[in-house]
């Protein structure tokens, strides 16, 4: 039996608590896969269970009472991006939240009016 | 504002238009200086793994070990309009990050490849990346007090680039320097777009 002395951990051992302890192992998300800056948005559903909702999700639930990113809202929550996309999947499984795909800006795509509102706000900044 | 803050229940809105543009360039050249010079700078962290084979090798043992690793990124943004927002991802351009720049660059407007003269090499995975995959870029030269000046010639030649590429020099700490920088890239980003297609 090793000494009860030694302390199990350190701070060689990291966090107690792993970001993905709160996503229960899940690595990657269930369904449709969605952008960095898709737009999340709250839906007001009432869910069934609230057992089923960590405080994790709680916390990202109230930053998606308006319209904002995905980015926005992990770094609102200070979780890592990966673990943050577990737990909006996991609420639109719920149907609490609606994630919409950015409109693409992918250059060949962009419109040029958009292009010139960016610069015309850029050189004002 | 009382934007979504009742039409989300169904009302159409207009689209929230989120521009993404990547910052790359090698350890310590000034990308979360330049983010923080021109946009309200915010934390982002990713937490990811980055090997899955001793995933697989330890799971025969009941406790996985995997190997993680925290990654904060330079994430800064820019609401230029109410509905416009640029978004602004900076993260370190060696390929053992390239899980991170495959999904920044899905939907990418363009890139701002930041070079430090005195390091020069280490932007060209960088360069090499945003090539293969047709996303328009600039090259920014951040200037550092007592690096040598190379002119944007001896530079373009270093790195074999196009003569119609801009490579504009910088100061990543100024806000104007900065704003210069995001408007050359729109600017290169809109005579691409000007361009016929070829084949």
């Amino acid at each position: 039996m090793p000494s009860n002395e030694e302390p199990w951990l350190d701070n060689a051992a990291g966090p107690v608590v792993r970001p993905y302890a709160l996503t229960r192992g899940r690595t990657r998300h269930s369904g449709e896969a969605f952008d960095l800056v898709a737009t999340v948005i709250a839906t007001r559903a009432l869910v069934a269970d609230p057992g089923v909702l960590a405080p994790e999700h709680i916390s990202v639930l109230q930053f998606a009472q308006t319209p904002t990113t995905v980015v926005d809202i992990a770094s609102d929550v200070d979780l890592p991006l990966g673990v943050v996309r577990i737990l909006l999947a996991d609420l639109r499984e719920l149907g609490l939240v609606s994630i919409q795909a950015p409109v693409s800006t992918r250059a060949q795509l962009v419109d040029k009016n958009t292009l010139r509102e960016v610069l015309h706000g850029l050189r004002g900044l | 504002m009382a934007y979504g803050a009742y039409e989300a229940a169904g009302v159409t809105q207009r689209r929230h238009r989120a521009i993404k543009i990547l910052l790359a360039g090698g350890f310590g050249v000034g990308k979360t200086t330049l983010v923080g010079a021109v946009s309200e700078i915010r934390p982002l962290r990713t937490e990811e793994q980055l090997t899955e084979t001793s995933a697989h090798v330890d799971s025969t043992v009941g406790v996985e070990r995997k190997t993680t690793t925290t990654v904060a990124m330079d994430f800064g943004r820019i609401t230029l309009r109410e509905d416009l927002v640029l978004y602004l991802f900076g993260t370190p351009g060696q390929q053992r990050f390239w899980f991170m720049w495959d999904e920044l660059s899905l939907g990418a407007l363009g890139a701002v490849v930041l070079a430090d003269t005195r390091r020069l090499a280490d932007c060209f995975p960088a360069i090499d990346y945003f090539e293969r995959r047709e996303i328009p870029f600039i090259v920014a030269l951040n200037v550092f007090e007592g690096s040598r000046q190379y002119t944007i010639e001896d530079v373009r030649v270093a790195l074999d680039l196009d003569p119609k590429l801009p490579i504009i020099l910088c100061d990543a700490r100024s806000r104007e320097s900065a704003k210069d920088v995001l408007i050359t890239l729109i600017e290169h980003v809109l005579s691409v777009a000007d361009e016929p297609v070829a084949r």
